[in-house]
Formats: C-alpha cells, structure tokens, sequence
C-alpha cells in the first residue's frame, strides 16, 4: 500500500488505525507503528539536518545511529525508531520555537 | 535465589544473551537480562509487536524454528521468574561493578559480580558520496522495518555493499513485493570464489545464500564500482555506479540500503576495560577474550559483539561464556567439548565470508574530497585529511580536531572509514592510527532522567 510518505506498507493491514499530530497537522497510523513508521508513512522525512542543508529519516533503525531524535510539541524530544506511536502524540520536524 | 548468589547481570537478549541466561538458570542462579528491545530476541530474530499477524515462516524463512526456540526459552524462564527482564532499558554506562541502566523511570544503579556482554552487532557501513542524504539506510534498517513493521522504506530501493546480509535483505524485500531495482555487490566474482574452499564448511548455508541471489535474477550485479547517490530537497533521487565492465549507470530510487557485513558493537566492552586488537579479516577492532569469552575484570564477552559468527555462533558463544562465568564462579560446569568444536567449524565458515565479500578499503581511502565521512555532523574527507597535518596519525587526536566520531552515533558508523582515510593519508596501518576511545554515556540520555522527584 503506497503511502502519503515515503514508506511502502507491504503486511500487518488489520490494525487499528489511530491520529497524531505532525507538525500540527492531523495525520493518520496504525497500532503498532514506531513514530518513525508513522511519520514517514506521512511525510519523506523525520528532521533537518543540524550541520548541513539536507533532510534526515533515520539510517539504522536499531537504536544504534542516533539519526532519527525528534521534537515533541511539548519540549521533549524521543528516539522515533524505538518509541511506539500513541494516540494523540504531537510531533515536530523542526525543533519549538521556543528552543534558544 | 539465596542472599549470598552471585548477581550476574547480561546485557543483551538476542540469541546470545538469551542461551547465557539459560544456562545461568539451569545451574541455579537468577539472572538479571538488560535488553533495549521492547520484547527479547536481538536483531536478526526480532519480533514485532503484539498483535502483528505474519507467521514465524514468513518472518524468519529457514531460520524459523531456531526464533521461536529462542523465543519461546526466554518468555518460559521470564514467565516462570527465573530471571528478571528489564526490557526498553539501555546501559549507558558501568564503573566500578555498577551499570547505570536508562530506561522509562530514569537511571537506576545496578550492581553486578560478574558481567556479560551479548550486545551484537549493526552494519559496518562505508561513505559514499551522498549517503548523508535522506533515504539512505542501512541493510540493517531495511530488514527492520520490513520483519518488525511490516513496510519498505521506500518505492523504488537500491541495495549496495557486499556480503550475506545484502542478498538476504534483497530476497526478503523482493518476496515480501517490494520494488527493489537494483543490489550492487562491490565484491567481484572472482573474489567471491576466493571464499569458497572455506565456505564450504557450511554447505548448507552456503546453497541457501546461492538460491536467494537466484530470487534477486537481473537485480544482482558483482564487481561494481559506487560513485555517487544524487539527491534533490526530498531525499535520494538515484545512484550512479560502474558495473564490473566498466559501463555507467544511473539508477533512479528513493531509498538505498548500504552496508558490508557487521561492525561489532563494542562501546561497553570499552567501558569494562577490556583489551582490543585490531583484526585483519574483519578490518576493525575487537575485544580480546578467551576461547569460552573471558575477558577479564568479571566480564565475559559473547555473540557478535566479540566475533562475527552470526547467530548460530552467538547461541554457542552465549553457553560457553555462561559456563565460564560458572566455573570462575566454582559452581559445577558443563562440557564444552562440542560447542567450541561447532564453533571453530563456524570460524572457518566465517572467515570464507570475510574473504569472499570483503570491506572496500580502496574505496573508503579514495572518498572524495567534498564527501561527508561522518554523518552524524557532516564532517568531510578533505576536514579529516587536514586535520592529520596537526594531530598526526593517532585516531583520537583526529576526532579532536576534526569532530569525526564526536556526534550522535559515537564514530559507530564512520569510524572504520575515518581510520582508512586517516592510515592512507598519513601511510601507517588502520591498526597502527588505533581507534576512538569509548565514552559513557553510550546512549544519548536526557538530563530529566537524572532527576529525582522531591
């Protein structure tokens, strides 16, 4: 199943469906999806890169690469490939506004 | 468990965590599992979450059996409270027979008698210009994403680098209908051959390799020479690269998979003191142990941490270190007779591997000038071959000047790299520039988990 995003579902259809937020905007997941999954079955990356012009989507999937740390709404930032996505969760590709 | 037992603590819960456990339990003892998974089962048998539906077939293939064994010993032992599991928590640091362990409640303190380490291992990957971009990933990632979430990570992938795990993502994607276009092996078949002999000592294996190449037909290409991925604002738009005959060719994809072989994760074994020596056939840097996987100062070393045997050695190295901690311990061990015989059988299989679909040196020490080396903070070849005119040839003072090795991911991705470029550029060995120093803490960890309440 071709996505909004980047990612291909290929298996695993009968899940649940839940909503978060991605950059304020109302996006659509399945139970069970890693934020990462989720944010890229919605968009084609996960954040900008802090030392170049180019976006990022993760690399190692594994916890391993550290590539894939994004913001929450709410200040705090998590690992996407290893946290789960719940329901309602507001996620950001860019850090707040509030952030020096 | 009785108050004077031995705390033993294993950090890891792939297959050989999970058999070291085991065989701790069997002995008497009560074993305290440390994973970052949500459930026990390390990378290559990694379940996905609950409620997911594929069969254990479809996700493991031949390997099946061997994941729900695996599987099912560790939930046994778990359920029946044999050992404790500390799940999604990760150690970020451990000094003086102390781990400091982050997990959903902060960091806690756990002490240990004795230690083993089954912490595995992620792709060993090498740059090539543009991997910096979005849609890169690792093999690793690939099969990920595939087995623990059901999806690809992107509509038309490309697949380069050399060795099993590239064939395996490349079949599994192709079965499992994703639009994979191309897998580029920059190993020769000529070089392939060269591996054969050793190869054999795992006929079975090595057939099964041959029958998923077939799956990938037309897709498969040895012997290529990588240029460069091109990318626009979104992310990877196609890679250029020479076949074995010299011709040019421009692939269009959005996603590459990247990775030659495994890189052993080794950070804590750092931490723990333990003593390293560089390794030719695998072209990086391991701890030193003992046959059974003695290290030293408690600590006992197992799976593919410590050598890249692949998960059937992780299960064997798993019982052996367990055994060892056991006689130091003078509980009454096992025979190891015929686990350290299989496991001599798998170097040799292992060694055929490294031959035959070998780490590209000569690339990596020719990455061009404006090429990233270090993804992490987008540090360039040219930065890193300045910075040998002031910090000479030793790896640490490199990353000092340059910041190779310094961000996100610790050098667990450009180390290898950096130490070719530096070794090439100053004429020493890769074992003489030495190797980034680990530091605590080894996971990024944040400053409200250090908090207490009150």
């Amino acid at each position: 199943m071709i996505t909004d995003g980047r990612i291909v579902r290929l298996a695993e259809f009968g899940r649940a469906q839940l909503h978060f937020f991605l950059d304020g905007q109302m996006c659509s997941a399945l139970a069970g999806d890693t934020v990462l999954t989720a944010m890229l079955a919605s968009g084609h990356a996960l954040r900008k890169s802090e030392f170049g012009p180019e976006w990022r989507a993760g690399f190692c999937l594994m916890g391993a690469c550290q590539d894939c740390w994004i913001w929450q709404d709410e200040g705090s930032r998590i690992r996407a490939c290893s946290a789960p996505i719940t329901e309602g969760m507001r996620l950001r590709t860019t850090e707040p506004e509030s952030w020096p | 468990m009785s108050e004077t037992s031995p705390r033993i603590v294993i950090v890891g819960a792939g297959p050989a965590g999970i058999r070291a456990a085991a065989m701790l339990v069997e002995a008497g003892l009560h074993p305290v599992v440390i994973d970052e998974g949500q459930r026990a089962g390390g990378q290559i048998y990694r379940r996905p979450p609950a409620g997911f539906v594929r069969t254990p077939e479809q996700l493991y293939g031949s390997e099946a059996a061997k994941a729900v064994a695996l599987h099912a010993l560790f939930d046994r032992l778990a359920e029946e409270g044999r050992l404790t599991h500390c799940a999604a928590s990760s150690v970020i640091a451990l000094q003086e027979g102390r781990l400091h362990v982050l997990g959903e409640g902060g960091v806690q303190l756990v002490s240990y008698d004795r230690l083993i380490l089954a912490t595995g291992a992620s792709d060993r990957v090498a740059p090539v210009p543009g991997w910096q971009s979005a849609g890169v990933y690792s093999l690793g990632a690939a099969q990920i994403a595939l087995k623990a979430q059901g999806v690809a990570l992107g509509q038309r992938i490309v697949l380069i680098g050399s060795g099993p795990l590239l064939t395996l993502v490349g079949a599994q994607l192709v079965k499992a209908g994703a639009d994979v276009v191309a897998v580029l092996d920059t190993s020769s078949r000529r070089q392939q051959m060269q591996g054969l002999w050793e190869l054999a000592a795992r006929p079975l294996v090595a057939l099964r390799g041959l029958a998923l190449r077939a799956r990938l037909g037309g897709r498969y290409h040895a012997g290529v020479t990588l240029e460069r991925i091109e990318a626009d604002g979104k992310g990877v738009t196609a890679i250029r690269w020479h076949d074995a005959g010299g011709r040019e060719h421009l692939t269009l994809c959005d996603t590459i998979g990247v990775g030659w072989h495994l890189r052993a994760e080794t950070h804590l074994a750092d931490l723990a003191g333990c003593a390293f020596i560089y390794d030719e056939k695998w072209r990086q840097w391991l701890p030193k142990t003992d046959e059974m996987g003695r290290a030293g100062n408690g600590a006992y070393l197992a799976g593919d941490g410590v050598r890249l045997l692949g998960a059937d050695g992780a299960e064997i190295a798993g019982r052996l270190a367990a055994v060892a901690c056991l006689a130091d311990l003078g509980f009454p061990a096992p025979s190891t007779a015929s686990d350290l015989r299989k496991l001599a059988r798998l170097e040799r299989f292992a060694r055929g591997l490294a031959r035959a679909f070998p780490w590209p040196t000569a690339m990596a020490r020719a990455l061009p000038d404006d090429a990233v080396v270090c993804r992490c903070e987008n540090v360039t070849a040219a930065a890193l071959r300045q910075s040998t005119d002031f910090g000479g040839t030793e790896a640490n003072r490199v990353k000092s000047l340059s910041r190779v090795g310094m961000g996100r991911c610790q050098g667990r991705y450009c180390q290898l790299a950096a130490v070719e470029l530096i070794a090439a550029q100053t004429g020493c060995t890769p074992g003489a520039v030495g190797r980034f120093r680990g530091q605590a803490p080894v996971r990024p960890a944040p400053i409200g988990a250090f908090l207490r309440d009150g």
